[in-house]
């Protein structure tokens, strides 16, 4: 009995320790860890291209973070608070950059490689990088929201969009005389901020006056014109039914189905869509008449006349300022975000890149025809605020702001100023 | 997990209730084996109560800490003791109120439905012919097997109106069309949030209850019939008053489980429309705002309020947990 317990013991003893005996033998490179965001795979591919191009300087391992970005910024939070040091590379979103810049999360970026990856980049990602004048991200791939619209649909009433940039106000008349739906986001989500964000900068005013601020010095700017522009559009949208039955609960991907179903009119979404519907066209779930009679142009303005400010979105590359690797991880940084990897991360995934050099990749003009488009509308694109307070004000904008049907530009604005306020005085709860 | 940690309540209850009793007897002095006895059982149980002790006591120690500070994740240096007025923000503010409105209006609706229907699924089970008897206690126990994290979805995805079949399907039934957004109205989410916690958890309580049914002596039943009583009067007269045990131990734990919903809530809704329960927004603050001082002070008083809800049940109602367990 006891000679068995032994042997046991023995065995478990090697089980331990093999697993820790192979990574020795292994360990000869180093091995960062890099928290991408989920996609179709182009992360771990760009991973796997720049382990080979470091000639076993380093290896980078991919880890897939949760889907949403809320929940992606709540782990890498959680974790860096924790000064977890397997975080040596992580994908971020850009409005939740500051909050993790200002404890100091994230590891300075040497200058010389803050010049070069600032090269050549649509301004948009630098300012969505770029925390109290000090570039504290690496940008990677920047997003941006287009007018998609249906062709017939817009002959039909009359637009070119293509041609002459269109308002908000003639895509609602457009959808309301045809009896067709809008594909906007209307859900309780970081996608209804986004658009309110994006309406309030296109009419020429800012969700927050003096981002940078302490908390308790923060100041709205929704009590404007612009703020009671954005509700009108928005409230209007919801009251009259134009974003369909499912309004309350649309993300991007609901609106993206609505506006290839029958009652299809605009949209505005993410250039995902295109890689999407052509995907669903191949898989025969889809129609190949609809993606023929789908055309793009940039985001509707509010006031005729004045340039939109399209949504920016994307992931930009952090450095895990607790990491075991730094230095290594700047290197894997560099080469992560080398334009020709951002050409191949565009063809493939369908995420536009942050270098302008990429777009003149003939793959990314092969696959994606609105290239150009894309670019210019990142050059417009305005950023959601940029404080470290991002997350109260988003939430704060989506319990005020929904459902669209709610919104009422005399009180709507106001209700949200004093609750956001409120509730980043520590006065009320989210 | 829910049921792990009711169960170990019960474990806590035991020697508690057993001292009481022996209190009003005159003390008589142990003999040696029983002292042995006692000794033998500190050392087989000691270990587990200490781990038990480790997660459960020491987290909620640390969370009622935490909630006396001003504590932001993300802002580390900022931490600062403020006496207790993070309870005061939670307990002045409306949406507090509100979510525990709705979280009381969850629990006793999704109680009260599945006491009903548990009783009557026991009741089937019970009476089923011995052939039968196993598979449909495996059939009605499917829905409790199954992660209330998927079951959510599978709900979700169910009635959501771009994904959902339900829609078509009752299309006949008034109130309901193609165009009805389940998830953008407070009734409606609430509806398809209680009917999922019903599917899941009426197994639950059904085993719960089959359980006491068991422990009714059959004589007390024949003898009634003999008597001539009907089934209705059996059910009332004999039955019930026989698993009275049963059944509070049943709501007593179905409460608990009720009153900290979180997964159908955050997956359905994600507390839009009104439809926020206390665990939620607990999460919102402590997980989501990374506000530690102010989300520990929400589970704090969450704490409380399932505490309460023990000793309403223990103390109001009588529940004699030995009792359900065949002990007394």
């Amino acid at each position: 009995m006891r000679r068995r317990t032994r042997g046991l013991a023995i065995a478990a003893g090697f089980a331990l320790v093999l697993p820790l005996a192979a990574c020795a033998t292994d360990s000869g490179s180093t091995v960062l860890t890099w928290y991408t965001n989920p996609d179709a795979g182009g992360q771990d591919e760009i991973a796997q291209r720049c382990t080979e191009a470091a000639d076993g300087a380093y290896r980078i391992e991919t880890s897939v973070l949760p889907r949403d970005a809320a929940s992606q910024r709540e782990q890498l939070a959680r974790r860096l608070a924790a000064q977890d040091s397997s975080i040596d590379l992580m994908s971020l979103d850009p409005p939740f950059i500051p909050e993790l810049a200002e404890p100091g999360f994230l590891a300075p970026i040497p200058d010389d490689v803050a010049d070069e990856v600032t090269q050549d980049v649509v301004q948009g990602a630098i300012d969505g990088s770029t925390w109290k004048d000090r570039l504290v991200a690496i940008p990677f791939w920047a997003n941006t929201q287009l007018l998609w619209y249906r062709k017939s649909v817009a002959k039909e009433a009359g637009l070119d969009p293509e041609k002459e940039p269109v308002t908000w106000e003639q895509v609602i008349d457009a959808a309301r005389d045809q009896d067709k739906y809008l594909g906007v986001q209307g859900a309780k989500a970081e996608s209804l901020t986004v658009w309110i964000n994006a309406l309030v900068e296109s009419a020429g005013g800012h969700v927050l006056q003096n981002p940078e601020a302490p908390a308790d010095e923060l100041e709205l700017g929704l009590e404007s014109d612009a703020g009671k522009a954005a509700a009108e559009i928005i409230g209007t949208i919801g009251k009259d039914g134009l974003g369909g039955p499912g309004l309350p609960t649309a993300d991007e991907n609901a609106s993206m189905s609505l506006f290839q179903g029958d009652r299809g009119s605009f949209m505005v979404n993410w250039p995902f869509v295109w890689s999407a519907s052509n995907a669903a066209v191949e898989e025969g779930t889809l129609d190949k008449a609809v993606v023929d009679d789908i055309g793009w142009a940039i985001y509707p303005q509010v006031d005729e006349g004045t340039d939109a400010r399209p949504p920016y979105g994307g992931i930009s590359l952090g450095v895990g300022a607790y990491s075991s690797h730094v230095e290594e991880s700047f290197e894997a940084a560099r080469c992560i975000v080398k334009p020709e990897n951002q050409a191949y991360y565009f063809a493939t995934n369908g995420n536009p890149p942050a270098s302008t050099k990429a777009y003149e990749d003939p793959e990314v003009r092969k696959a994606f025809p609105m290239a150009d488009v894309i670019r210019e509308s990142l050059e417009k694109a305005a950023p959601r605020p940029q404080t470290p307070y991002y997350n109260e004000v988003s939430i704060g904008l989506q319990e005020t702001w929904h459902p669209p049907a709610s919104v009422d530009p005399e009180t709507t604005p106001q209700d949200s100023t004093d609750y956001i306020t409120a509730v980043l005085r520590g006065e009320a709860l989210l | 997990m829910s049921t792990t940690s009711s169960a170990a309540g019960v474990a806590q209850q035991q020697p508690a209730s057993a001292g009481r009793g022996k209190g009003g007897r005159t003390k008589v002095a142990r003999s040696e084996r029983a002292r042995d006895e006692a000794r033998l059982g500190w050392l087989l149980a000691g270990p587990a109560f200490v781990v038990m002790l480790a997660v459960t006591v020491y987290p909620i120690l640390q969370a009622i800490y935490d909630s006396l500070f001003s504590y932001r994740l993300t802002a580390p240096d900022d931490k600062a003791f403020n006496a207790g007025h993070n309870y005061v923000v939670v307990l002045s503010d409306p949406l507090f109120w509100q979510a525990l409105g709705v979280t009381t209006f969850i629990t006793v609706v999704t109680v009260v439905i599945e006491l009903v229907l548990g009783f009557a699924l026991a009741l089937v089970m019970h009476r089923a012919v011995k052939s039968l008897r196993g598979v449909l206690r495996t059939a009605i126990l499917v829905p409790y097997g199954i992660i209330t994290v998927v079951s959510a979805f599978a709900w979700f995805y169910a009635f959501d109106i771009n994904s959902g079949f339900v829609n078509h399907w009752f299309a006949w039934l008034p109130g309901i069309d193609e165009n009805l957004n389940w998830f953008a109205h407070q009734g409606t989410s609430l509806f398809v949030i209680i009917a999922s916690e019903v599917w899941k958890t009426t197994p639950f309580i059904s085993l719960l209850l089959l359980a006491g049914l068991a422990q009714v002596p059959t004589e007390l039943e024949e003898a009634a019939q003999v008597d001539g009583a009907t089934w209705w009067q059996r059910l009332r007269r004999v039955l019930i008053p026989n698993m009275k045990a049963a059944i509070m131990v049943a709501v007593l734990f179905r409460a608990l489980d009720a009153f900290r919903i979180f997964d159908n809530v955050f997956i359905m809704t994600n507390g839009a429309n009104n439809t926020d329960v206390l665990s939620l927004l607990a999460y919102r603050t402590s997980i989501g705002r990374l506000e530690i001082g102010l989300g520990s002070a929400i589970s704090v008083l969450l704490f409380l309020c399932v505490i309460g809800i023990c000793f309403a049940a223990i103390k109001l109602f009588k529940v004699d947990l030995a009792g359900a367990r065949g002990e007394s």
